[in-house]
């Protein structure tokens, strides 16, 4: 044992002290990580949405059938979501309220596209955990707010989707959408 | 380890010599499990939790793998494969069935397992690993019980699933890539029930590795027992088979009797009408509720209703929630108390039995509707739950002042017996 120790130090020292053995083993075990790098990612990778996934990632919705006060529930990325057409009243009593006092301030403009203050997009999914809110379909209970109501833990939302009393902790989420005509949007 | 006076194996049969010393299994056995490992011989009913857990483990791995021969893990079909399960396939409703309330069984003897560790202090040096080891067995439990309840894809297994990875989703940042990723979508769907099917098989098998790491860790120092005064010569044990293999054999069958209580004449009891819907993303059951044994684990994230400076009540209640279960792991260090056992502790014993009172309290509002008075109720327990852990135990274990410990086991169940007998202890000299 010893006599190979001295053979190794004598023999194969570098210049800078470095021994060679010590190299190939720093090197092989480096490349070996790499490797396993290289491996990992995509094992991880793999578990993110497939492509055809991705390809429902936007929706179009024809909006030329929703009338004032009407809303229709779709789906956005496989959850719901909320197409509202505001009548005049709810505009104003969205409008009516200080943004400040409430516990996600935007207001309703913020909320809607330039011009089509009437259009109001959300995802049906409250803010708190996930449940799907009441209110898009006829007849449903609106909450004390007038726009939606969340049975699971009783959030209520006001007509421009805001929330305004229950334990869930923002607004209901407006997606990315843009119009395409008129009378057309494409979410996502 | 064991103690050197264990009885050894020696194989009588020219075979089984043989197969010893080819690969000696039938000796690993016998020194784990057999006449070969010694146990204290003071161990109470309460000992017989651990084997009782690896029988409902047993019974999970074999009612699974047959239910998977049954199941389609694909959105479209899933809820109907369950439910072909139960109608068409022979005997499929006894699988499925078991398989569901053997996972709460499987609960049931895992918490009265943790609690005996617990008031016994079968966490203190020198089997700090076997507790360590027994959480992580916990927390892949929770796990695969979470991914097993959303296979059959009814409204309780979607509602579950979005509002379990929700939490991740409340990690600030990072946490909805990270929903998105454990989820392979937006909402669960096909790519969440396939990953989910394919762990829930695995994670048993993983679960049994630990087992198998859990024993080991615990026969280096040999079973504790309820006492808490190590074993100190021969006289304090006896073999594990016959003594111990004969007890459990009673708890085993006292264990299936009620199983079959439940499985036979009450079978949806602890199970969720819900479920019996197919999974629909457009419309929520009107209450979520996880299954029992997660309840004061959901109590204590729904304890938190109101932000803290700039961090939300949601995110409060996720951290909250894991920080529960690690806690557990900081346990052996927390309470420094030299003396073992909750017999020998009266301070401590009151508190225990307060901490089991909050536990119960914490799981009856995990299973309520989130409204007053349990959303307060829940505040006041789960801050009992931390304050228990961090304050009350390091507290006692400095101010207590512990009963005289017996010098040995032998002495602690003569006196038992002397006093039954309304007889002096007659104390082996030593």
């Amino acid at each position: 044992m010893a006599n190979s120790e001295q053979v190794d130090g004598q023999g194969l020292s570098g210049e800078d002290g470095v021994r060679r053995r010590d190299f190939i083993n720093v090197a092989a075990v480096s490349f070996a990580g790499v490797g396993a790098v290289g491996v990992v990612l995509p094992l991880i990778d793999q578990m993110n949405p497939s492509a055809d996934v991705l390809a429902l990632a936007s929706t179009e919705v024809d909006l030329s059938a929703i009338q004032p006060g009407q809303a229709i529930k779709t789906t956005f990325r496989s959850q719901p979501l909320f197409v509202r057409q505001l009548t005049e009243k709810e505009i104003a009593e969205a409008d009516k309220v200080d943004p400040s006092t409430l516990r996600d301030p935007q207001t309703l403009a913020e909320r809607t596209v330039d011009g089509k203050k009437q259009w109001l997009i959300t995802m049906g999914v409250c803010t708190h955990l996930g449940c799907v809110p009441l209110g898009a379909g006829e007849g449903e209970n609106r909450g004390e707010f007038g726009g939606y109501f969340c049975p699971c833990h009783g959030s209520s939302y006001d007509t421009a989707a805001r929330i305004r009393k229950g334990p869930a902790p923002k607004n209901l989420e407006v997606p990315k959408y843009s119009f395409t005509s008129d009378t057309a949007i494409l979410v996502g | 380890m064991s103690f050197p006076w264990a009885e050894h194996y020696t194989p009588k049969h020219p075979l089984m010599q043989w197969v010893d010393e080819k690969l000696p299994l039938p000796r690993l056995v016998y020194n784990a499990v057999g006449a070969g490992y010694p146990v204290p011989r003071n161990l109470n009913y309460f000992w017989n939790f651990g084997v009782l857990a690896g029988l409902a483990l047993l019974i999970q791995i074999v009612t699974g793998v047959v239910m998977a021969m049954h199941y389609g893990a694909n959105t479209l079909v899933a809820f109907g494969t369950v439910e072909q399960t139960m109608r068409d396939v022979n005997a499929g409703w006894l699988m499925r069935y078991a398989h569901a309330n053997g996972a709460s069984f499987f609960f049931i003897v895992v918490y009265l397992h943790i609690f005996r560790g617990l008031y016994f202090g079968s966490y203190k040096a020198p089997r700090e690993m076997v507790w360590l080891l027994g959480l992580v067995i916990f927390l892949l439990m929770m796990a695969t019980a979470f991914m097993g309840y959303v296979l059959p894809w009814g409204q309780m297994s979607y509602w579950g699933a979005k509002v379990i990875t929700g939490l991740f989703g409340a990690i600030p940042v990072v946490g909805e890539p990270i929903q998105t990723w454990l989820l392979g979508g937006f909402a669960p769907g096909n790519a969440s029930l396939n990953r989910f099917f394919s762990l829930h098989f695995l994670l048993p098998f993983v679960i049994a590795a630990v087992v198998i790491l859990h024993i080991w860790a615990l026969h280096i120092p040999g079973s504790s027992n309820p006492t808490g005064v190590e074993v100190k010569g021969p006289q304090d044990t006896v073999p594990f088979h016959p003594y111990y293999t004969a007890k459990d054999g009673f708890g085993a069958g006292i264990f299936l009797i009620l199983f079959a209580i439940l499985l036979f004449f009450a079978p949806n009891y602890l199970g969720h009408p819900d479920n019996y819907i197919e999974a629909n993303p457009l419309s929520t059951p009107a209450h979520i509720v996880p299954e029992w044994y997660f309840w004061p684990f959901y109590a204590i994230l729904r304890a938190f209703t109101v932000d803290f400076f700039f961090v939300p009540a949601k995110l409060l209640g996720v951290l909250a929630m894991f920080a529960s279960i690690l806690l557990l792991f900081f346990l052996p260090w927390l309470d420094t108390s030299p003396v073992r056992s909750g017999s020998y502790r009266p301070t401590f014993k009151t508190f225990f039995w307060i901490l089991v009172l909050d536990v119960l309290i914490l799981g009856y509002c995990g299973g309520a509707p989130a409204e007053e008075p349990y959303v307060m109720i829940s505040q006041v327990a789960a801050a009992y739950y931390f304050a228990h852990f961090l304050i009350i135990l390091p507290m006692i274990a400095r101010f207590e002042k512990p009963l005289p410990l017996p010098n040995s086991i032998t002495e602690a169940v003569l006196a038992k017996y002397a006093k039954a007998d309304g007889e002096p202890a007659a104390v082996p000299a030593e």
